[in-house]
């Protein structure tokens, strides 16, 4: 059900993933001083190629993490496998990736509010 | 003990258990109460056991829910009040009774490269074991495991995931992969790698809880998954 690979993988994005997530609390703890507002967020992550390395690392980090710790559990409790597993192991991730890069590309990008 | 019957639960495959009578001894095995009511109350129970003195892993059952060798278990250490509940052991298919199938244990022993790999011939000196080095120290932790299923039995990982090799063949990959007469390295590293290997423990530590020879499976598989990790450094698998 897991092999080799799909092991390293898990625990490598868990790695990234630890300082990206200590990083994330602090900047939340950091930019809610004196209240939140979209625009602040906004003037920090517009146009920002650092911010978009790092929550877009995280958006990928998370996407295959997450699916390969999903696809335990449903073979696990769940009884899913063979090909079935496979197809909700890639759309888990897929799905996770999409929602992670829309909200990336839209803090980075997108013109609208606060722009 | 001041009962003087034991109430001896049987659980066999079929519908509904059985309950039977056991006279209570000052001492007595599990394996001696399964032995009694074979041998005095129902000559039809099938149950396995050849050695009785825990050396050659054949008679482990299910006693109150947890796998043990019986017959190294003493009654009064696992009553409960004067009732007892003895089951075939878990993960394996039942052939009736006590008795379960262990080909699919055994067989995964043989998919880990739980096999001797070795490159000598008898004219060849034998290879010197340096009993001191860190590999041998290793080794010799693992090897007096008895093939007694007990670990398979308390694995839930091999109960949610049948492909699973399990803790007992690991383990002996493991000592095989730390032993200087053995050349199956590479072998070794690729038969643990597979979906049904050693990266599918959640070391949740049964193995090792519930070991008769106090052995500890679940770091046997850890040293497997630091192996196969620096080996995909490496090898790139």
């Amino acid at each position: 059900m897991l092999n080799l690979r799909l092991y390293m993988l898990q625990r490598i994005t868990a790695i990234l993933m630890a300082p990206l997530v200590l990083g994330h609390l602090a900047v939340m703890i950091y930019a809610i001083q004196g209240g939140l507002s979209a625009a602040e967020v906004l003037s920090r992550t517009q146009g920002s190629f650092l911010w978009l390395l790092f929550y877009g690392t995280f958006a990928v980090a998370v996407a295959i993490h997450g699916a390969i710790g999903l696809r335990a559990i449903v073979h696990e409790w769940g009884g899913l496998k063979g090909v079935a597993l496979d197809v909700f192991m890639w759309v888990v991730g897929f799905s996770l990736f999409t929602l992670g890069a829309r909200a990336v590309w839209a803090v980075t990008f997108a013109k609208g509010l606060g722009a | 003990m001041t009962n003087d019957v034991l109430k001896v639960t049987i659980e066999r495959s079929a519908d509904v258990p059985d309950v039977f009578e056991v006279p209570a001894f000052e001492s007595q095995t599990v394996l001696d109460v399964v032995s009694w009511i074979q041998q005095n109350a129902d000559p039809t129970l099938s149950y396995r056991f050849a050695c009785r003195v825990g050396m050659c892993g054949s008679c482990a059952m299910m006693v109150n829910g947890v796998p043990r060798w019986t017959c190294r278990t003493h009654i009064n250490k696992v009553l409960d009040g004067n009732e007892i509940t003895i089951g075939p052991l878990r993960n394996l298919p039942v052939i009736k009774d006590l008795a379960v199938d262990m080909d699919p244990f055994f067989d995964k022993w043989v998919s880990a490269e739980g096999v001797h790999h070795g490159t000598l011939t008898r004219v060849d000196p034998i290879a010197p074991v340096d009993e001191d080095s860190a590999a041998r120290v290793e080794a010799n932790a693992g090897i007096e495991c008895i093939n007694c299923s007990v670990c398979y039995a308390a694995c839930d990982t091999v109960t949610g995931n049948p492909e699973y090799l399990g803790p007992a063949a690991l383990q002996r990959a493991w000592t095989l992969l730390n032993d200087a007469k053995d050349e199956g390295r590479v072998a070794i590293l690729d038969a643990v790698s597979g979906s049904g290997g050693c990266h599918n423990c959640h070391s949740m530590g049964s193995c090792t809880a519930y070991c008769p020879n106090d052995l500890d499976p679940m770091s046997a598989i850890a040293g497997l998954k630091r192996e196969t990790a620096k080996s995909f450094f490496k090898r790139g698998r």
